[in-house]
């Protein structure tokens, strides 16, 4: 599905990627994990063209997308959700869904407005407020369906756990599962590593802008090193 | 003081404040888009002033008038656009030094082809017969064309408001403005969206054009007396704001008329003193700072 292939990531001077080469293969879900400052938002701003990399070469589909411009990797079919409070805050609810819809015309795929409303029925009510007013849960729902709405085959969420209470997880582990289910694929940053080493099939460990360790999530999720080097307390993954 | 006169100058004051708007708004809706102030504005303002005349001395007949009124907006919008694509699109990212010598030389490379084109002498561009006369209005005879010039600044502002908070266009410029990042993954080309904005921003500067032409002589300065103008209004009304461009230029319109009715000399004056006044009080302008409507 997505190869990316020793990409070096620089803002202005500082070199942040420094080789990093990452696969995700058709139907998987795959964790990206790593410390504050690791280069996993720059992973994926990488992946969208939001900060392209100077060197090293993605392909989606086996088609190269270096060298794109965001919104042609967005047509290309990847849904991108970011961190953070990032939502049209000056529209509705309803007219953030209509815009996302709007920019997808012409993609094949299940997603509707009406199927989105339907994952998040509490935004049927939200519907004529300003995004701005929603909460951090309300606001991850609206982002998932905006980016569901252009029908992609590779979804970014970056961080989605972030700011959300402990209900709100859950709900959000429910989520990620039915899209798996629906055989999306998955690239997942997380500072919250116990979340996504449950849900994930594989895990990449970045550190400093470079990949440390790659394995499948159980084999990660089970070493003590790696337990430790991400500072996951032991009994938090049962699982 | 009798009604009549305050008729009267109410509506001077009026069609001041729609010129005014008019021109502003084109200039604010850039701002709030891109973020860029165009100098060269009052200059796109004044290419459609002169296609206006050139269409007249070419025939000089009325419906001509309809005409030049839908096609000097789309000649100017096309020129904002190709200065857009060649020029400004390459400074969003800078500070706004490099912006406003950009748009300067925007403004001086027009100039130039203006001159060349239409030469030093002033035009003139009548108004068509339907409007050339006078209307009574609350018991006065008033100018048609002024009344005109007032609802053309009238379904202007209506028209920009129902674009940027009805329409899909609207939605997009004003996600464009908040994260235009965000916009692009969801698979908008924001280059051409903000392409398009300057366009239209262009657009209603020619409309402007257009519609002032016939009530003053078009000349190779009209465009630098103007800028400054709508340049006030847009900062009393808060850059970037359509409504406070019409608040701005109401509020100019009224000290202009007052000015002149009881201080003639120190009038031009006293619209300075209203944006200084203005910004003491509030710096951001009447209506703040975001694109809004
Ligand atoms: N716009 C920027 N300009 C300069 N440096 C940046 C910028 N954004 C991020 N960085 C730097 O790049 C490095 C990687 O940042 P990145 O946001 O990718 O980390 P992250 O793994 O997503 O961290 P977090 O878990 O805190 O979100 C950090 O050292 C950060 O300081
Ligand atoms: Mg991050």
């Amino acid at each position: 599905m997505l190869k990316i292939d020793e990409i070096h990531t620089y803002y202005g001077q500082s070199h942040i990627l420094q080789g990093v080469s990452l696969e995700i293969a058709a139907g998987e879900c795959v964790a990206l994990l790593g410390r504050n400052g690791a280069g996993k938002t720059t992973t994926m701003r990488s992946i969208m063209g939001m900060t392209p990399p100077r060197r090293g070469r993605i392909a989606l589909d086996g088609a190269e997308i270096t060298g794109l411009s965001t919104h042609q990797i967005a047509r290309a079919g990847i849904g991108y959700v970011p961190s953070g409070r990032r939502v049209f805050s000056e529209l509705t609810v309803r007219q953030n869904l209509d815009l996302a819809a709007h920019d997808a015309k012409g993609t094949v795929g299940p997603w509707t407005v009406e199927r989105v409303l339907e994952m998040f029925p509490k935004l049927v009510e939200l519907s004529g407020r300003g995004a701005g007013f929603l909460s951090g849960g309300e606001q991850q729902m609206l982002k998932l369906g905006r980016a569901l709405l252009r029908n992609p085959k590779l979804l970014l969420l970056d961080e989605p756990t972030e700011g959300l209470a402990p209900v709100v997880v859950k709900d959000l582990f429910r989520w990620i599962k039915r899209l798996m289910r629906e055989d999306l694929s998955i690239l997942l940053s997380e500072q919250n590593s116990s979340f996504a080493l449950n849900i994930s099939d594989r895990g990449y460990i970045l550190e400093k802008g470079q990949i440390r360790f790659s394995a499948p999530s159980s084999e990660l999720a089970n070493s003590r090193e790696i337990r430790t080097y991400l500072g996951i307390d032991s009994k938090t993954v049962a699982g | 003081m009798n009604l009549q006169v305050i008729v009267i100058e109410g509506l001077s004051a009026m069609t001041t404040a729609a010129s005014l708007f008019i021109i502003a708004a084109g200039l604010s809706l850039i701002f709030g888009a891109l973020r860029v102030i165009n100098v060269a504005h009052g200059t796109l303002y004044m290419y459609g002033a002169y296609f206006m005349a050139t269409l007249f001395a070419a025939s000089g007949s009325g419906w001509l008038f309809w005409v030049g009124l839908l096609v000097a907006p789309l000649f100017v919008a096309a020129i904002g656009a190709i200065a857009e694509v060649t020029l400004l699109r390459r400074v969003y990212e800078r500070d706004h030094l490099v912006q406003l010598l950009v748009t300067y030389s925007l403004f001086l490379i027009l100039s130039d082809l203006a001159l060349r084109f239409w030469g030093t002498a002033s035009l003139s561009a009548n108004q068509p017969p339907s409007l050339s006369g006078a209307a009574m209005v609350g018991g006065v005879m008033f100018p048609a064309y002024d009344l005109f010039v007032i609802g053309c600044a009238v379904a202007m502002g209506l028209a920009l408001w129902a674009l940027l908070g009805r329409t899909m266009l609207g939605w997009k410029i004003r996600a464009a403005v908040e994260d235009p990042e965000t916009l692009a993954a969801s698979g908008t080309n924001v280059k051409r969206l903000f392409t398009l904005v300057f366009a239209i921003g262009s657009g209603l500067a020619g409309f402007g054009g257009a519609v002032i032409a016939p009530l003053q002589s078009v000349d190779p300065g009209m465009g630098q007396s103007v800028i400054v103008s709508a340049f006030i209004v847009a900062v009393i009304g808060g850059l970037g704001s359509i409504a406070g461009a019409a608040i701005g230029a109401t509020l100019i319109g009224i000290v202009e008329a007052v000015g002149i009715f009881y201080l003639p000399s120190w009038a031009p004056a006293f619209i300075f003193v209203a944006m200084i006044v203005v910004l003491a009080v509030r710096p951001v302008g009447l209506m703040g700072q975001k694109l809004g409507y």
